[in-house]
């Protein structure tokens, strides 16, 4: 059963919003792409949709990326790449997050892969995901201070 | 230290000593093969047929530390790097040299970032500085041949100018080739 990629735009907002009322925030479309603001609270059920329903089948979590939007609100946007290799369809799910205080839950149970992108994203922005198996820093030495991708973090480094 | 050095004044004997251990040395600089980023390509290629580095006694790259005398910093050095770097300058048995090679390893060159160090100098002492993104194979055997009679120049006998055994001062090998003294 394979879906037809222009069908993910047409179909997948639609049936993510009867399927969850108010998880979908936003629909955003840029050059053929296909993105969602979903709220954090639905996030994990999302996912979980995502990847077991077999029309979407998104077995593949390509990228965690982290956004510091500094000055705006709410300050931090997390956004997953998804990827399904069964039926070759593309999504992003965009999360917004407040500030450092605020955890999100950590999709590391529905895709492996998420442990090491989401340590990622916590050693660059300090984002934190609850639930993680093993949240600690990825590229910074294990002794580092700070999150070098904020926006207010100097280049030039602290030292 | 080894056994003689440090021991006698100089005289007519440790010349012979100097000169016969400094022709050992010179010609059988191993280094220790330490490529962090580009400029590793042209050490590697350096060795390589066309330039040949064997030619001055120096194409035995080593794995590892403890058989090596001298260490080529080829490449970018990250703050999460140099404890490494430190450790296997430490292994290696003395009298062991640091030839900083481009601009990255002399002074952190385009990165002035928070990731980067600022010159491996901070880390191990350098004796030659090599300029260049990367240097030309040329410009790095000319850093060897300056590290040559840098090694000639080394001598068992005390000697208040060059205590610490390491010779002259670090010198500067510019992308034009032109050695500057420090």
């Amino acid at each position: 059963m394979i879906t037809p990629r222009k069908d993910v735009g047409e179909f997948l907002p639609p049936a993510l919003e009867a399927k969850f009322p108010g998880g979908v925030l936003e629909v955003l479309r840029s050059r053929g792409e296909l993105y969602l603001r979903i709220a954090s609270a639905s996030l994990l059920d999302v996912c979980l949709y995502l990847r077991d329903e077999e029309r979407w089948g998104f077995d593949f979590l390509a990228l965690v990326s982290g956004v510091d939007w500094l000055g705006k609100e709410p300050r931090f946007e997390v956004v997953y790449h998804l990827r399904s290799l069964r039926n070759n369809l593309r999504v992003g799910l965009k999360v917004d997050v407040p500030d450092e205080t605020v955890a999100l839950p950590s999709v590391s149970g529905i895709w492996k892969t998420a442990d090491w992108l989401e340590r990622e994203v916590f050693d660059l922005f300090g984002i934190r995901f609850t639930d993680h198996p093993d949240l600690r820093r990825i590229m910074m030495p294990d002794d580092w201070e700070g999150h070098p991708y904020r926006k207010d973090y100097p280049l030039e480094g602290r030292g | 230290m080894g056994l003689i050095e440090g021991r006698f004044e100089k005289n007519a004997a440790t010349d012979a000593v100097d000169a016969i251990l400094g022709l050992g040395r010179k010609y059988s600089l191993w280094p220790v093969a330490y490529g962090l980023a580009c400029c590793a390509i042209e050490m590697i290629h350096t060795m390589a047929s066309r330039y040949d580095l064997a030619r001055f006694g120096a194409e035995v790259f080593r794995p590892s530390p403890r058989q090596a005398d001298v260490m080529i910093v080829a490449g970018t050095l990250t703050h999460k790097m140099a404890p490494i770097l430190r450790r296997l300058y430490d292994q290696m048995p003395e009298p062991k040299f640091v030839i900083a090679m481009g601009g990255c390893a002399t002074a952190g060159g385009p990165f002035r970032t928070y990731s980067v160090v600022q010159g491996v100098d901070l880390i191990v002492p350098v004796d030659v500085y090599l300029e260049g993104c990367p240097p030309r194979p040329e410009n790095l055997i000319k850093a060897f041949m300056l590290l040559q009679d840098k090694v000639q120049k080394m001598t068992i006998a005390k000697d208040p100018a060059s205590a610490g055994e390491k010779g002259p001062s670090p010198a500067r090998i510019t992308a034009e080739g032109e050695v500057v003294q420090r």
